[in-house]
């Protein structure tokens, strides 16, 4: 157990390494910030000045390891558009794309299970034809499409709903939270389920695979065998098995969603990570694109971390048993 | 009660396909006393565990029973609702399939298997359920149950897992076990363990089984009844001696690898032995009249035409045209 997890933080720190590489390289690409800081009219000396300041005289390696060291603690340095420090900006953003993700991803989940299962043991039902039939839609209209449709129906057509922001946030220390107010529980609908949507079909419809799959096993049959209620046999024995393959997918899927709400965030005008990032595009401004990425990979890494302790949790098999080899 | 405990009559099971019906099972009747182990031999597509699953009311659609009786102490059980039928699985009729390996649920403890199927039955504490599944357990020849109990079924081997099995099918003292292969894919000094726990159960408990093998050695050591099964029918049933040492239809000749020592050769006993040429007809290709009779050698005019049922030949039965008396 203890070999696994140390193997398994072994491999996120080299993941981490690879996309901090990446993120600064990022800074050597875009342009020279000398240049960029100081402007055309700068002397040579005060060049010079700055390149030693900024240790960019320094080995390649020398500096990845300065920014590498600087990241750790959370420092990305100064944003070149609002010339403040990034990492305040990035904590600032954070709440409000956290609590979207976490939204859409249960409502991926319970509704992509729920679906899921429904459709596999009523296979035959109209309804759940209706439903495969809806999920293939979900799964092939583009985001920002059905974003912007739903805001057509529910916030123009209907005005049910606000079309863009958080509605009102309180502030639980440096959290704002969207949870606590109904204008703010009110904005969160319709971009999470813009967000989730892909996800919930993408679920329903690898529940439902699997769960046909676990229906048709040998343990199965045999459960029926033991005369075991259908509610014990679909639902304790077939619903366990199909979950771990579930696990997997889910896992990898919320980071998705945290990565892809770039573009619901842009659809709503969500004040979050996403919605930061993409102008921090329009303006190269290059530390907070950095940071981003650093933390984007932060989330598919502890999750994928998350997901494996989980695996093992649920799967038996996976447990390494001294005690069974000697049998 | 003198009358048997499982009477099948004329059993048909089929499967409407869109090219037509298959019947799978053709008019299979036979009987089994309380403590009587009833042997079922035959190639495999035979129809053997068919006719097992047929009488604990789980065949999977499209595959349904299409006409005959199956009468559980003179009660009929087939087109029973299916939480009666529910009722009766497990509690009346235990069942053991083939394969150990896939039989038991590979997320959950062998304990808590038996006692969800305990439960399902009978009216106790889960305390008194976790006592029985102990006891069961020891019943059926497991090593210190206290600590195997909560063991997974990955953590046992291939004979221990279908000694599990059989506690399952045992967990609320059924009158009838089915044994479908129960020893097929074991290795053969497990499978005589195995034989010699059915075999013990049939005596000390008066349990009756139908032991659904290939194997005419398994049949031989532990049926007290045989029946022989080819191309979904009965082709004889008898006591296991007679069956084995005067084989009476040509096909269970055959299977012994001797030459029938009646019929229209009577008398001239030959000491050749034969190997079946051809194989058993498909479900779509049964050839009229004696669905044997391409490949029988002592075939005549009436076999192709008109199609045998049983017909006593001294304590046995045998479908063939070769003990009708006149035309
Ligand atoms: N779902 C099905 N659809 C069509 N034919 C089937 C189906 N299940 C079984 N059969 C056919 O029924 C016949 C008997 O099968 P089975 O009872 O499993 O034979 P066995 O004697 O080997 O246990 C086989 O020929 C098999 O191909
Ligand atoms: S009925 Fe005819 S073909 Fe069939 S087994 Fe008897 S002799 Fe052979
Ligand atoms: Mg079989």
């Amino acid at each position: 157990m203890l070999a696994f997890i140390l193997r398994r933080l072994a491999q996120a720190a080299l993941v981490m390494l690879t996309v901090g590489l990446i993120a600064f390289s990022l800074f050597r690409f875009v342009g020279d910030p000398v240049l960029f800081m100081l402007g055309q009219e700068a002397t040579p000396e005060d060049r010079t000045r700055l390149t030693l300041l900024l240790g960019l005289d320094q080995p390649f390696y020398v500096q990845y390891a300065g920014f590498v060291a600087r990241a750790v603690q959370g420092e990305f340095g100064i944003s070149l558009r609002q010339v403040r420090p990034v990492s305040g900006m990035i904590l600032e953003r954070l709440p409000a794309t956290l609590e979207l993700a976490l939204v859409a991803a249960v409502l991926a989940l319970v509704a992509g299970i729920v679906m899921g299962v429904y459709t596999a043991l009523r296979r035959n039902s109209w309804f759940s034809q209706a439903l495969l039939a809806l999920s293939l839609i979900g799964v092939s209209l583009p985001t920002f499409l059905i974003g912007i449709l739903l805001i057509l129906v529910f916030a123009v057509l209907l005005g049910w709903l606000p079309s863009f922001g958080r509605g009102e946030t309180v502030d639980l220390g440096w959290w704002s939270t969207g949870f606590l107010t109904a204008s703010g529980l009110k904005a969160l609908i319709l971009p999470s389920i813009t967000l989730g949507l892909f996800q919930m079909t993408l679920i329903q419809r690898l529940v439902r695979t699997e769960m046909l799959e676990v229906l048709r096993t040998d343990y199965i049959k045999f459960a029926r065998a033991r005369g075991l209620s259908d509610r014990a046999v679909h639902f304790r024995h077939a619903l366990k098995n199909t979950l771990v393959p579930v696990i997997t997918i889910t896992g990898l899927q919320l980071g998705a969603i945290i990565a892809f709400a770039i573009i619901t965030e842009t659809v709503f005008q969500w004040p979050g990570m996403g919605l930061l990032f993409i102008q921090s595009v329009q303006f190269a401004d290059i530390p907070v694109m950095a940071a981003y990425l650093c933390l984007i990979a932060l989330f598919f890494v502890v999750i994928n971390l998350v997901v494996d302790l989980l695996y093992y949790a649920v799967d038996p098999r996976l447990r390494i048993d001294r005690a069974a080899a000697a049998h | 009660m003198s009358g048997p405990l499982l009477e099948v009559k004329d059993l048909r099971v089929e499967f409407p396909t869109r090219r037509g019906t298959l019947v799978a099972v053709d008019g299979a009747s036979l009987a089994i006393a309380p403590g009587e182990i009833l042997g079922v031999v035959g190639e495999s597509g035979a129809g053997k565990s068919l006719t097992g699953m047929a009488i604990i009311g789980l065949l999977e659609p499209p595959g349904r029973i299409a006409a005959g009786e199956i009468r559980l102490a003179g009660e009929r059980i087939d087109g029973l609702p299916y939480e009666q039928m529910r009722r009766i699985r497990g509690r009346r009729i235990g069942a053991i399939f083939q394969d150990p390996l896939t039989s038991l649920n590979p997320l959950f403890t062998v304990g808590e298997q038996l006692t969800e199927t305990i439960l399902a039955h009978l009216e106790v504490t889960p305390a008194a359920a976790r006592t029985r599944a102990l006891a069961l357990l020891a019943e059926v020849g497991i090593p210190a149950p206290q600590a195997r109990i909560d063991h997974y079924p990955h953590q046992f081997s291939g004979g221990m897992r279908q000694r599990v099995v059989v506690a399952l099918a045992l967990c609320a003292e059924p009158r009838l076990i089915i044994a479908d292969e129960p020893t097929t894919a074991l290795d053969v000094s497990i499978q005589a363990q195995i034989i010699a726990l059915l075999r013990r159960l049939a005596r000390e408990h008066g349990t009756a089984v139908m032991l659904i093998t290939h194997d005419m050695g398994v049949i031989a050591e532990t049926a007290d009844r045989v029946a022989v099964m080819y191309a979904g029918r009965i082709a004889e049933i008898g006591p296991v001696r007679e069956v084995i040492h005067a084989p009476r239809h040509p096909y269970t000749a055959g299977l012994m690898g001797s030459i029938p020592k009646v019929g229209r050769g009577a008398g001239k006993k030959r000491g050749r032995l034969v190997q079946i040429e051809g194989a058993m007809p498909r479900l779509n290709a049964i050839p009229p009249g004696c669905a044997f009779n391409p490949r029988c050698p002592q075939r005549f005019a009436r076999c192709a035409a008109e199609r045998p049922e049983l017909i006593a030949v001294g304590t046995t039965a045998a479908a063939c045209w070769l003990y009708a008396d006149g035309p």
